[in-house]
């Protein structure tokens, strides 16, 4: 599993510079100027999405921008790279199920 | 240098690894021949793997009735050649038959589009079939994601589609089970018909069989005057764009705009004369993709994954071209540009009589002699 290091934690919650958030609608809080894949990380979730064609569970592999596994749905829209899109106060993240949704 | 062949002699060879080669050697070698089929290497043009996969029977055959019948019949044959596949490969090419729809944009197009219906089926020894042209408020019980541009559309429920990669894979795979012998980088040079067969000379050595199949696509132009035939095609270029997979929302095939079984919305049907250029035009690409959000305002949301062009293979009237010469008996020509619309025919129909000898004279009116009939002054 993934944790902060202890140093950025304590820094972290001197400053309060936390984001409030939810995850699939449950409350949850990041660090300003996380990315919201670092954010689920933080929260413990490791798989972000499953696969279009066959359903088999992702997670973010590159944090760069490159493999398109961290595809998250942000705001009501799919198929979002959470690693390259800061975590904001209020954002609405889901983990995907397969293929995004056009109609929603 | 060319090398004796290793398989030495072929009841046939089939010239040409794309759709409509590999749907003939796979026919051929179930009707009991033993099969050649000589390919090109991995850099040749290659309209089988670049088109749409429509399995389409609405609109054709306007001024040729036998094709649009023989559309027709591939069309009423395609399940079960799928299931024929899908037995023998154990791959589904996800062939489904929900009816196409042509949805329209202004009320003059859609005028013209029932107009040309009518004309179609008003032809003599059509065969016809049910069609419908719909209004606006039709048109959106059947497809709900319109956009506000759309007037209505022409929607035939024979019309479908399939996944044309797996087709050609699943094609290759079955013919490798039924003994054909694939040889790729044979690009044929020469063709000789001598001693009642036909010798070829190919990058890969020399080929001997006793009947051959042009079915090279945009090569047979060159290829069939060997053997007294003409193959007068052109290639013409068409975009294709894909977007993201997205979850199912297009029910049925449009012929602008289809969702594909894996998820994939395809956006395509540009036509440009631009010789062998397959350079994409962003400006072609803009155009469709612009259209296709005309048609499915929703479209606009979607990432665009990739896009390419590729090129049909067109006679002067689009119909295609059957054919056996008439100087070297057993060389036979096939070719079109809806390999994948054709291919339960050519699979089921037309190998069976190339393997039995001859095309008999239903097959006449797709003779390439409709094309040097001297024009009327």
């Amino acid at each position: 599993m993934f944790r902060r290091l202890p140093e950025i934690e304590t820094a972290l919650n001197a400053a309060g510079q936390t984001v409030s958030f939810t995850i699939d609608g449950r409350p949850a809080s990041a660090r300003a100027g996380d990315s919201v894949t670092a954010a689920l990380l933080a929260n413990g979730v490791t798989a972000c999405r499953t696969t279009a064609v066959s359903g088999a569970a992702r997670g973010p592999y590159c944090m760069m921008g490159v493999c398109y596994d961290c595809l998250v749905t942000i705001d009501g829209t799919g198929n979002r790279q959470g690693c390259q899109v800061r975590v904001a106060p209020g954002m609405a993240v889901e983990t995907q199920n397969g293929k995004r949704e056009v109609e929603r | 240098m060319t090398q004796p062949s290793r398989g030495g002699e072929y009841d046939v060879a089939v010239i040409g690894g794309g759709l409509v080669g590999s749907a003939l050697a796979w026919g051929l070698a179930r009707a009991g021949q033993k099969v050649a089929m000589l390919d090109e290497g991995d850099i040749a043009v290659r309209p089988s793997r670049g088109n749409f996969a429509l399995v389409w029977v609405q609109g054709k055959g306007l001024g040729m009735p036998e094709y649009a019948g023989w559309t027709k019949k591939s069309s009423d044959d395609w399940s079960g050649f799928a299931d024929l596949l899908r037995e023998q490969t154990g791959l589904d090419v996800a062939y489904r038959r929900p009816g196409g729809f042509m949805p329209m944009l202004s009320e003059e197009d859609l005028q013209a589009r029932a107009n040309t219906m009518m004309r179609l089926h008003n032809q003599p020894d059509m065969i016809r079939y049910p069609y419908e042209v719909m209004d606006r408020e039709t048109l959106r019980k059947e497809l709900p994601f319109i956009g506000p541009d759309v007037v209505g559309g022409t929607y035939c429920p024979l019309d479908g589609h399939c996944n044309s990669l797996r087709l050609l894979r699943t094609l290759h795979k079955g013919i490798g089970l039924l003994g054909v012998d694939y040889r790729p980088n044979h690009r044929v040079e020469r063709i000789e018909h001598r001693d009642g067969g036909f010798r070829m000379t190919t990058a890969g050595g020399e080929i001997r069989a006793g009947k051959i199949v042009l079915a090279a696509g945009h090569d047979s132009a060159r290829l069939a005057p060997m053997v007294g035939l003409s193959a007068p095609v052109r290639p013409q270029r068409g975009h294709v764009i894909v977007t993201e997979k997205t979850a199912p929302f297009l029910h049925h095939p449009t012929v602008y705009v289809r969702q594909t079984d894996e998820g994939g919305v395809m956006i395509g049907d540009s036509f440009e004369e631009a010789g062998f250029d397959t350079t994409l035009q962003p400006g072609v690409s803009s155009a469709i993709a612009q259209r296709a959000i005309r048609f499915f305002p929703l479209l606009g949301k979607l990432n665009v994954v990739r896009s390419w062009a590729a090129l049909r293979v067109l006679t002067p009237d689009g119909f295609p071209i059957y054919e056996e010469s008439k100087t070297a008996p057993g060389a036979f020509v096939a070719t079109c540009h809806s390999g994948v619309t054709l291919a339960a025919n050519h699979a089921l129909t037309l190998a069976p009589l190339i393997a039995a000898g001859g095309l008999g004279d239903s097959f006449t009116p797709f003779s390439a002699g409709r094309f040097h009939v001297p024009q009327a002054a």
